[in-house]
């Protein structure tokens, strides 16, 4: 067993997801993490340990004063924006193995499309300060037209094609056919309409770019030795890393290309291990991007990949983003995409891989990732 | 060489200059485009911050570029997401790559969104926006 394997995931929760929760993301929060205690079969006062999202707006305090924790014995949260989440599973995981923490919960719950929308450069814009005094006044004013820019040149570098971005977001969506709980549960797509859709940053169209929803969702981490004594399954962290910097890196790199080597002696295995992925879909061409820079397949091959339906829960090698993701399902930012990389460890997904050892969830193109397998 | 044409923004969303930046600002208004170069191992980096990545140095200056370069890449955004751009969608924001290395943000005068593309030649044209902020646009170089 690698080192980290004495960690587990131990309790899932999330809310309804919606366009307008008519509630709090405080009231979100607590609920995904009522609903994960329960899932875990652990009392709200035995927490000692909360983890966030640095842009979200519920505070540690705030959450342990609703939970009525005995001992906030650790805290903290990660910096970026949305793409922190495996982060903080890997922090939690050094708490607990170093003894800060018995019982982490990670959670977040946040508006993000009937309050602070993504979208809108709400939440990551910086009013022309700081290196953004270079960027935004020409229009850079959300994620989605720096990372619209890298896709344009990495389009030009490796010939992949907007029909291939298209694939993504199709298989996806089939994806969240087969998830009562997914935004587009009841709507099919099809290539064709991908491709008649209207761009909202070319060379991004409609269907290439993520939901924006409202909802919370909760995990709990412990030890593996207690996770045995729990009610659910333990979800066991194999391997969780994450990336920051890189000096080295090349305009069109995404992170992946820097924390893979990593992750991947962590967890002791490589690519060809992986039964099923969850991989950050802000936008779909991402996802061609993580599968060529985590080595799910070679530069410039990831858009045939995903032609070629290897991708697809029906019939392929690597199914990915089995609950619909962030295009079809919820963009609760890596979250929702965690909280499937443990179902398909349990073996409860909707689209369920069979006799998954290996569950692979990216939360940021390369920034984290974790590694999730059953109880050996 | 002064542009007509407005930033893309207007006055609505201006960069803020702070000490770390400021010269990058001073030189645009005087009709120079330089680029922050250290002192002491000679990489150029933009935008402009206090140490160098390479070798570690506080020390650099401030060196002239040509203007001339080429789009390295672009975007062009059909849905506004700030209210000064509600009526001037589409609009292309471009990587330009200037012959010297660096790459800037920036906007191109003259040309349609739908005439761009990468690798496009281009040059330097300055836009005085306010009594402080000139801006780098460029256009299709002669």
């Amino acid at each position: 067993m690698a080192d980290h394997d004495h960690v587990a995931i131990v309790g899932i929760g999330e809310t309804d997801y919606s366009g307008e929760s008519g509630r709090s993301e405080l009231m979100l929060a607590l609920q995904a993490i009522r609903a994960a205690l329960d899932d875990a079969g652990i009392a709200p006062h035995e927490v000692d340990g909360l983890m966030r999202w640095a842009v979200d707006t519920s505070s540690e305090a705030s959450i342990a004063d609703n939970l009525g924790l005995r001992d906030l014995a650790w805290f903290g949260e990660v910096s970026q924006a949305g793409n922190v989440g495996a982060a903080l599973v890997a922090s939690a995981t050094a708490a607990i193995k170093a003894g800060l923490a018995e019982v982490v919960v990670i959670y977040r719950g946040v508006n993000g499309r009937s309050g602070r929308r993504y979208g809108s450069g709400a939440v990551t814009g910086r009013r022309g300060q700081g290196s953004a005094a270079f960027s935004e006044p020409f229009g850079l004013l959300t994620p989605q037209h720096g990372l619209a820019m890298m896709a344009q040149r990495r389009m030009y570098e490796t010939g992949v094609t907007n029909r291939q971005f298209g694939m993504v977001a199709v298989t996806e969506r089939a994806h969240a056919n087969r998830n009562p709980r997914a935004t587009f549960f009841d709507r099919p797509l099809t290539i064709e309409e991908h491709q008649q859709s209207r761009y909202v940053v070319e060379p991004f169209r409609l269907y290439d770019c993520c939901l924006e929803t409202d909802g919370g969702g909760a995990l709990v981490l412990t030890s593996l030795e207690r996770a045995r004594s729990l009610k659910s399954a333990p979800a066991v962290v194999r391997a969780a890393a994450q990336h920051g910097y890189a000096a080295a890196r090349e305009y069109t790199d995404t992170s992946a290309r820097f924390l893979a080597p990593r992750l991947w002696a962590q967890a002791g295995i490589g690519p060809g291990d992986i039964d099923v992925a969850q991989i950050y879909d802000h936008f779909a061409p991402f996802v061609i991007f993580a599968l060529e820079d985590y080595g799910f397949a070679d530069r410039g091959e990831g858009g045939p990949f995903v032609e070629s339906g290897a991708i697809s829960w029906e019939g392929g090698i690597l199914p990915v983003n089995t609950s619909g993701g962030h295009l079809s399902e919820a963009y609760m930012q890596g979250m929702n995409q965690l909280l499937e990389g443990v179902r398909q460890v349990r073996g409860t997904s909707t689209a369920q891989v069979e006799n998954v050892e290996a569950s692979f969830v990216d939360t940021g193109i390369g920034t984290g990732a974790v590694i999730l397998g059953p109880d050996a | 060489m002064t542009s007509e044409a407005p930033n893309i923004l207007g006055e609505l969303l201006l960069p803020v200059p702070e000490p770390d930046n400021q010269p990058y600002w001073d030189a645009l208004r005087a009709g120079e485009l330089r680029i922050q170069r250290c002192a002491s191992c000679g990489e150029l980096r933009h935008p402009p911050q206090p140490m160098c990545p390479r070798c570690g140095s506080f020390e650099h200056g401030w060196s002239l570029m040509s203007g001339r370069g080429e789009v390295f890449s672009y975007v062009v955004a059909h849905q506004p997401v700030h209210p000064a751009l509600r009526d001037k969608t589409p609009f292309a924001t471009v990587l330009v790559q200037l012959e010297e290395g660096p790459r800037l943000a920036s906007n191109l005068v003259g040309v349609e969104p739908g005439e761009i593309e990468i690798g496009l030649p281009v040059e330097v044209v300055f836009h005085p926006v306010t009594e402080e902020i000139t801006l780098a646009l460029f256009r299709r170089a002669k």
